[in-house]
């Protein structure tokens, strides 16, 4: 066995990715930030009342679910869904949100901002924003602002303001950047809550930790069913929230496959695609070093996913480190086997998963298939596809 | 090549340094705006090279970058507009752009190519010291001021940390924002200056927000230089003669030099 995975180091890097690439006025938050995630883990007031929101609130631990129909149709691994989709707010990014939400106001901080793509981030920060009174501001690139109009209304309900971004290609990157601006001219009194592993250096380990969660639980519920650990977890990943929450506490356990699986759009040849690791150059965006989908210039790609929520031209600097180790491997799904893997789970099992989640799926089903059912293939569902009915409707209508 | 520190040789003369966006309208506007900046009192020009994801930028300079994107120009493009500007101005000429530009064409390869264009000083406001260590043994190796950046946030420790790294001037962030014109200069400002001038033997020079000639005067009491951009572009885009920017450069130097009161 590898020495014990200790990353990231003390500058903020995984390997040859991460750091701090902001301006200096967000220096001294991200300082404070540091100071202040690591006093509020070492007390245990606050993991105490994270504990018990992610049980009562959230509605944790989340099922492993023995996919037996899904499996039988593939006809060889037996898959197992790790089922975020039942998360409150209904994904994975409510156990962030409630996390950086508990720390911002322990730092006092009364005033949020966070972006969302597919609005799911945005979504579980107006929930917590709710839930602890603090005021929520979420930018969201116009063009989601469309597609994901049901989270926006519900976003709305919840309290929070919604800002749409129309600058650059109006999608999650522009939400992002107009989110760094507010933060960069109200850095006092606001709390940056960023929805996934990107991001200048402590995000990226702090986003790990609370998602780490999904993991944790899926390692001792696989031991509860099989006696045993997985011999492969599957999740998507667009920055790659989801994927490391999953991946990350089995970083030791080397039997355990780990496989990311990004959006190839309208595939990796047609440059409209969003897969940052497949295809991506090392460049820096957000404040981190990472894969990044660029030009010959070092101008930042428009990118094209079916799934708002991987349609990002960068990626997690963890990711990037377990892609050149080759601890952890990354494929990529295009747009028409993602809806296939999402139709393939509404009719096997009655499961409808995120778009995002529906990519993860797609790559599990075909991992099945060229294993025998000795071979236990957990995926995440990180989360619930109510809201891409419209975006399925108009793909598949015709065919229904 | 114009060495930075020159232009603060004389005591009590104040800087004033331009920001345009190389290719806003257009390349051609760039080389002929240029040379009459510097004709009309300003001692730098920062050229700003365009970029995707200004994430400091407010939206004229958001805007400006967009434009010039839109036509092609690459870095390639700025550091050839530099070359033919060094040729016709003898104005000190220092690039700002983001980092990941710079780091796609290679540090090595950026900053040589800067020299040999005639640039002087470089500036990155996505590149805290913390992370420009390669950026400035590169830079050193080719005669280039990597300047860094400072803001009214910044703590005591952390001002003489970067004032320590920066090289040409310190370059003074006059607010906690982005980039853009404002009604009002921060009132907190001089005191920052002074703080800063404690613990930094560079010149200091404030940017951010500077919009007026009475802005530049009341920071050029203090600082030893005054930075503006985004009210000169603003000018180029409503007036492509040109005459108006030329007016408010001439304007600018003006309220600088004259004695204060």
């Amino acid at each position: 066995m590898n020495a014990i995975y200790t990353l990231p180091d003390e500058k903020g890097y995984f390997g040859a990715h991460g750091g701090r690439f902001v301006p200096e006025t967000l220096i001294p938050a991200l300082e404070d930030l540091d100071a202040g995630y690591a006093g509020a883990m070492s007390d245990r007031s606050f993991t105490d009342d994270l504990s018990i929101l992610l049980r009562d609130y959230v509605g944790r631990p989340t099922p492993l679910f023995q996919a037996d129909s899904l499996s039988a149709h593939c006809g060889g691994a037996k898959i197992f869904l790790k089922r975020e989709d039942l998360a409150h707010t209904g994904a994975h990014k409510i156990n962030n949100a409630l996390g950086q939400a508990l720390l911002a106001r322990r730092m006092g901080k009364q005033r949020v901002v966070a972006e969302t793509g597919a609005g799911q981030h945005g979504v579980a920060t107006a929930a917590v924003c709710a839930k602890l009174g603090l005021e929520c501001i979420v930018y969201m690139g116009e063009e989601d602002v469309q597609r994901q109009s049901l989270n926006v209304f519900r976003m709305k309900l919840m309290g929070a303001e919604v800002r749409s971004v129309d600058s650059g290609g109006r999608t999650l990157k522009d939400a992002i950047n107009e989110a760094i601006r507010d933060w960069v001219a109200n850095v006092e009194t606001t709390y940056y809550l960023l929805g996934s592993v990107v991001g200048p250096a402590p995000y990226p380990a702090m986003v790990r930790d609370f998602q780490s969660v999904i993991g944790h639980e899926t390692r001792q519920q696989t031991c509860d069913l099989l006696g045993r650990l997985p011999d492969c977890v599957v999740a998507c990943v667009g920055g790659g929230s989801n994927a490391i929450g999953m991946f990350y506490p089995f970083i030791n356990d080397d039997a355990v496959k780990l496989v990311g699986v990004e959006a190839a759009g309208k595939g990796l040849r047609s440059h409209e695609h969003a897969a940052s690791l497949s295809a991506g150059v090392v460049g820096v965006l957000h404040g981190a070093k990472s894969y990044l989908l660029q030009d010959e210039h070092g101008q930042v790609l428009g990118t094209h996913s079916v799934s708002a929520g991987l349609d990002y031209p960068g990626v997690g600097p963890e990711h990037s480190y377990l892609k050149d180790s080759g601890r952890a491997e990354y494929v990529s799904v295009d747009d028409s086997q993602a809806l296939a893997g999402f139709t393939l789970l509404c009719r096997t099992e009655g499961i409808t998963p995120a778009l995002e989640s529906a990519h993860a799926v797609a790559y599990a089903t075909e991992l099945a298939r060229s294993n025998g059912p000795e071979c236990a293939v957990v995926v995440n569902v990180s989360g619930r596809g109510d809201k891409d009915m419209g975006i399925v409707i108009e793909a598949l209508g015709g065919a229904m | 090549m114009k060495v930075l520190k020159s232009v603060f040789g004389n005591s009590g003369m104040k800087a004033l340094i331009a920001y345009v966006t190389v290719g806003y309208p257009d390349v051609a506007t760039t080389l002929r705006l240029v040379p009459l900046l510097a004709e009309n009192g300003c001692d730098i020009v920062e050229l700003g090279v365009p970029f995707s994801d200004p994430l400091a930028d407010g939206v004229t300079i958001q805007r400006a970058s967009y434009v010039a994107l839109q036509q092609n120009v690459t870095p390639g493009t700025c550091l050839d507009v530099a070359a033919q500007l060094s040729r016709v101005t003898d104005v000190p000429l220092v690039f700002m752009s983001y980092y990941n530009p710079i780091l796609r064409m290679g540090l090595q390869r950026f900053c040589e190519a800067s020299q040999v264009s005639g640039v002087s000083g470089l500036i990155v406001p996505d590149l805290p010291p913390d992370e420009g260590e390669a950026l400035e043994v590169e830079c050193s190796m080719h005669g280039i001021d990597l300047v860094y950046l400072v803001s009214p946030g910044t703590p005591a420790a952390r001002l003489a940390y970067v004032a320590a790294r920066a090289r040409g001037f310190l370059y003074m962030v006059s607010l906690t924002g982005v980039t853009g014109v404002r009604a009002e200069i921060d009132g907190g400002l001089e005191q920052f200056v002074a703080r800063t001038r404690s613990v930094c033997p560079l010149p200091l020079c404030v940017g951010f927000g500077i919009s007026s000639p009475l802005h530049a005067k009341q920071v050029a009491r203090f600082a030893d230089g005054v930075i503006v951009g985004s009210r000169l572009l603003q000018l180029v885009e409503e007036d492509r003669s040109l005459a108006k920017a030329v007016q408010f450069v001439r304007e600018l130097r003006q309220s600088i030099d004259s004695p204060p009161g």
